[in-house]
């Protein structure tokens, strides 16, 4: 089955889920975080489409302003996609649903991302740092980050 | 208190022959029961992902070979393959049809490697092994050959390959790829039926489909629990789609499944170098876009936007995330890298079994931590 255009999805969400703000950027669906875990549950359940699979999910930092979010969905059933959601947080206190309970993918994919950009995932069943240690100071891949050793 | 009711904490590792790297399992026994256990990694942490976000595009390329370093070749093919759909870089035919062979061979190097590291696990140590570590020095001798390393290969780039094969590489790989069934089937001759393996893998570490899709597991252990999903085929990259080749799954998801669908990918590896070889197109190793790209560097900047380039590497998925704001170096690089995704489902798969068993589950799971901390 062919995959489904960004716009058809964004048509689609936009009936279902009344109050759902998305817009569309090339290949990517832009959604607002108090969204998300509608838009992926949806995203998830509807037989047309079935993002079964979350490959990737990872941020990017632009300071000052923003972190945003991205998810990767495919869908092993019926081999489409990828899709890209992008959710745009405030950089100051970056925090949004965690969609671990929808895709255990996530698990890993959302304390990295914390650990590594301070994004803070709601209900996220065990939200540690993952690659650093606990008592790290600071998130290495924000863009204002300084190195320890610079001058070493 | 009663003696059966008190659980006892242990950590397996990060210093531990069983563990494939620096690698720590945090489990809590019941006896010799699993009750829980906790992955704890990072440890080789080095923050790729920041290092290439200040060099070039082509300066990461060594450093994937140090992400799984059983697989280089195929590491340079997933990054290869996002930054040309990123600045559109049209492929030679030759350095298309070398670098799946060198992608398939990395196949083998790998499944062979991960076969007798599974037997070590299981407590037949160093023979099983160095069968396997034999054919692999042969496949490593001909990466020597062709990238001037037998690991860290760098081989790969954009638009093709960095360099042509030398003379007579071919018809040594046609010798080498053609003699490796009769390993295969020695390798099997000792192990598929023995009895000792069917004990301790049958039934031992089962993923379920449903919950291997929803964790977002690939590669052979995806396909051990019933799920025929290969991005050679889905998604129908480079010249997979002229080829002809059949993707092997298993039905019961457990460790024994694990370690045959690799047996059986690898004789699928066989059959595809074999068509490759038979007629490697000729003209230049890389495109006319990519040799600029390759020959000066800092001079490529992408249009700005983003990418996400993925193949079917063979631990699983290896995808990366790349975002282009018009400069020399990536704006953003991330690595999805397969082995560390793997590992979500440890604990689920551990969970009632004996600590034998976890060591083989791991095992099982085909993980590399250069790719794992990155």
């Amino acid at each position: 089955m062919s995959a489904p255009a960004p716009e058809e999805l964004k048509a689609f969400l936009e009936q279902q889920l009344p109050g759902v703000t998305l817009s569309q950027d090339a290949l990517a669906l832009a959604v607002l975080p108090r969204d998300l875990a509608d838009v992926c549950r949806v995203l998830k359940d509807t037989e047309r489409f079935r993002f079964d699979y979350l490959s990737n999910l990872t941020a990017v930092d632009y300071p000052p302003d923003s972190i945003v979010v991205v998810y990767h969905l495919y869908s092993m059933h019926h081999r489409h996609g990828p899709l890209a959601l992008k959710v745009t947080l405030p950089r100051s206190a970056p925090a949004v649903a965690s969609v671990t309970p929808i895709w255990r993918a996530a698990e890993f994919q959302e304390r990295e991302v914390y650990d590594l950009y301070g994004v803070t995932f709601e209900g996220h069943p065990d939200l540690r740092r993952i690659l650093m240690w606990d008592g790290f100071d600071g998130h290495p891949m924000r863009k204002d980050y300084v190195p320890e050793d610079q001058n070493a | 208190m009663i003696a059966s009711e008190q659980l006892l904490e242990i950590n397996l590792g990060p210093q531990h022959p069983s563990t494939h790297g620096v690698f720590r399992m945090v489990a809590t026994l019941d006896g010799e029961t699993i009750v829980k256990l906790k992955p704890v990694f990072g440890y080789l942490h080095r923050n790729h992902e920041q290092i290439a976000e200040q060099i070039t595009y082509i300066a990461s390329f060594p450093f994937t070979d140090r992400l799984d370093y059983f697989n280089a070749m195929s590491n340079n093919f997933g990054l290869a393959l996002a930054i040309e759909r990123l600045a559109g870089i049209p492929v030679s035919e030759r350095g298309e049809a070398l670098r799946v062979i060198m992608a398939e061979l990395t196949r083998l190097v790998n499944h062979s490697a991960v076969t007798g590291f599974l037997l070590n696990d299981m407590g037949a140590f160093g023979t099983p092994l160095l069968y396997a570590f034999r054919e692999r020095e042969r496949i490593l001798d001909l990466f020597e050959s062709a990238s001037g390393s037998r690991m860290m290969c760098n081989y790969v780039r954009p638009g093709g390959v960095r360099e042509d094969v030398p003379d007579g590489w071919l018809e040594e790989a046609k010798r080498i790829v053609d003699a490796f069934p009769s390993f295969l089937d020695q390798f099997e001759e000792l192990l598929t039926d023995n009895e000792i393996i069917l004990q301790r893998t049958k039934n031992v570490g089962v993923l379920p489909k449903e919950l291997a899709v929803s964790a977002g597991v690939t590669g052979p252990m995806l396909r051990a629990s019933g799920v025929a999903y290969d991005i050679r085929k889905v998604d129908g990259y480079s010249i997979y789609p002229r080829l002809s080749f059949k993707v092997p799954v298993g039905t019961a998801g457990d460790v024994y499944d694990r370690y045959y669908v690799r047996i059986l990918e690898m004789r699928e590896s066989v059959k595809l170098l074999q068509q490759l070889l038979a007629g490697v197109p000729g003209g230049p190793a890389i495109s006319p876009k990519g040799q600029a790209l390759v020959k000066a560097p800092r001079t490529f900047k992408p249009p700005k936007g983003d990418a996400y380039g993925r193949i079917e590497a063979p631990k699983g998925e290896l995808g990366f995330f790349l975002v282009s704001d018009g400069k020399a170096q990536p704006y953003r690089y991330h690595v999805r890298a397969p082995s560390f995704i793997n590992l979500t489902v440890l604990e689920d798969m551990c969970l009632g079994q004996k600590v034998a068993d976890v060591i083989i589950i791991l095992g099982s799971i085909d993980i590399v931590l250069g790719e794992v901390d990155r």
